[in-house]
């Protein structure tokens, strides 16, 4: 597989190296592996951190910035950052006010955001941590690591990091990120594997004529494999998959989400399958993002989260946001 | 049993600092050459990473353990272990981060330890371990090597064998509960998440945890990498 790379040794360091490049206002420290917001720490504002393994940008680097995140640990590609980078995150963005750790529901993830949480405690740092498990394809979840964290984390970031912004107390954030969690559900797609640099060859063998249905976003394989199926009834599958866990019975943010590796026509034209099978649901859709945002390397294929809003989150949604990812309103 | 077996009247070594050094020594090598193997295994149940996590760990842990090496066994265990925690990531990293670091702080000040510390100490890690990851025997994951590997190294140390022995039984252990999660259906970690596809598959963790209980046993023969 060609890559667009040196070694893949270096790929997350070079990738820092760029985003430092392109975005003079975010802080980037290479050899730590931390992304801050050049004014961090805020005063009186309560730090949001997130990270997790590198492959999935603009997750959570490129949503570092006012409105959002305070600060991003990325690790190696798919591999969760060490306690270390958390630790010195939260120690960065700490203004006094407390930091809130968003982490995605990977055992990884949880370990080592667990580890953190207490180095940063013994520092005097006030931690308080939210778990993001929006995937529904994992539907045992008593026998599972649990539901994933995926397109949600987008959400939860955002409206948090609105709220945050606002100057909300750190009890407050923490019961906004969980709100948005509670009320957020994914589903994936993948048409074709992802390559990590490491390996060099895909995941997983998917022949040319199937597809895998209920993906996370590590390039795993899904919980099933199907034929190949048209746009509208991937879309049909997702918007079954998600409404009949969420049950939405109000206002929702629709997330039609790029892994990585297919054209953004074609997401535009599944996202048009998605608002026909939301409406043949009766499901009003408010806010819509097309994009590729929360990605696995170059898959191919895509992921619908729905996130059920009231007015406030709305109100948070709609509030200026300026990250290299995510930008409005500012 | 194979050429690697003791020879009849082997005599079991002394579990100092220079042991446990043997036995970094040995496990990273044993990493090192294995690495493709578990990043295969990885890849078909999991996300494609053990082998170079792994990899990435012992090399620091090796670097970090030459540049200012512990005068105790107990010392070099916990070192390894934080470099694992500080390098690894992933749920390896804490994980085995954890057992070495359990290990090696049970073992405390001590210059030297017996067979049955060393196997007490072992069994501590193992429960922080099961404490951290929540997960059980059966559940397709590390322990399912481990928990066997340490309850032979009991079950020899009590019938009265020695180091050498003892660590060849839990070796055999190790072995044999690696490739007893093949028809297991994994219900922690990532594989988790496949559910019944988890099935046919030996775990990465099992594989890599029966490589550092190997590695264990070469260092009590002899062994060097």
């Amino acid at each position: 597989m060609k890559m667009l790379i040196n070694v893949p040794e270096t790929v997350v360091a070079d990738g820092l190296r760029g985003l430092a490049a392109a975005h003079p206002d975010l802080n980037v420290d290479v050899d730590n592996r931390i992304v801050v917001r050049r004014d961090a720490p805020v005063a009186g504002k309560v730090g949001l951190v997130s990270g997790g393994g590198s492959g999935h940008e603009p997750l959570h680097g490129g949503f570092v910035g006012p409105g959002m995140l305070d600060a991003a640990c990325p690790g190696e590609v798919f591999t969760s950052p060490v306690p270390d980078q958390m630790a010195r995150a939260a120690a960065a963005v700490d203004s006094g006010a407390g930091v809130l750790f968003i982490i995605k529901n990977y055992t990884g993830d949880v370990l080592n955001f667990e580890m953190a949480a207490e180095l940063a405690g013994d520092e005097g740092v006030q931690v308080t941590t939210v778990l993001v498990n929006d995937d529904v394809a994992v539907t045992d979840s008593l026998y599972t690591a649990g539901r994933r964290g995926t397109g949600g984390t987008l959400f939860v970031e955002k409206l948090a990091g609105a709220a945050a912004e606002e100057g909300a107390p750190l009890d407050r954030v923490a019961a906004i990120a969980r709100q948005v969690n509670e009320n957020s559900r994914s589903f994936g797609v993948a048409l074709s594997a992802c390559t990590t640099p490491a390996k060099g060859t895909p995941t997983f063998d998917l022949p040319p004529g199937e597809l895998e249905l209920g993906i996370g976003i590590h390039g795993e394989p899904g919980r099933e494999r199907r034929a190949m199926m048209t746009s509208r009834e991937i879309a049909d599958a997702a918007v079954d998959a998600v409404v009949e866990d969420l049950r939405p019975d109000g206002p929702v943010l629709a997330l039609v989400n790029g892994m990585g590796g297919t054209p953004l026509l074609e997401l535009y034209g599944f996202n048009a399958e998605v608002h026909r099978a939301l409406g043949e649901r009766r499901v009003p859709v408010v806010r819509t993002l097309v994009g590729n945002y929360v990605t696995s390397l170059d898959m191919a294929g895509c992921s619908l989260t729905l996130c059920r809003v009231d007015d406030e989150l709305l109100r948070l949604w709609d509030a200026p946001v300026r990250t290299p990812g995510l930008r409005w309103g500012c | 049993m194979n050429a690697s077996a003791p020879a009849s009247g082997a005599t079991d070594p002394v579990v100092d600092a220079a042991y446990a050094r043997r036995w970094l020594a040995l496990a990273t090598a044993a990493v090192e050459r294995e690495a493709d193997r578990l990043t295969e295994l990885d890849s078909a149940i999991g996300d494609a990473d053990h082998g170079t996590n792994l990899r990435r760990g012992f090399t620091a842990a090796s670097a970090a353990v030459e540049k200012d090496p512990p005068g105790t066994p107990g010392g070099v265990l916990a070192l390894v272990g934080r470099q694992l925690i500080g390098s690894v990531g992933g749920a390896s990293g804490p994980l085995y981060g954890t057992l070495l670091r359990g290990a090696g702080k049970h073992l405390g000040d001590a210059e030297t330890a017996s067979p049955e510390e060393l196997c007490g100490a072992l069994r501590a890690g193992l429960e922080g371990v099961a404490r951290l990851g929540g997960a059980a025997a059966g559940d397709k994951t590390m322990l399912d090597a481990l928990f066997p590997a340490v309850d032979a190294m009991a079950f020899s140390l009590d019938s009265g064998a020695g180091l050498v022995a003892a660590l060849g039984a839990a070796r055999i252990a190790a072995d044999e509960g690696a490739a007893a999660t093949v028809p297991m259906l994994a219900r922690k970690g990532r594989a988790s998440y496949l559910g019944e596809r988890s099935v046919g598959h030996q775990d990465p963790g099992a594989t890599s945890s029966a490589l550092l209980v190997t590695a264990l046993a070469e260092a009590a023969e002899g062994g060097t990498a």
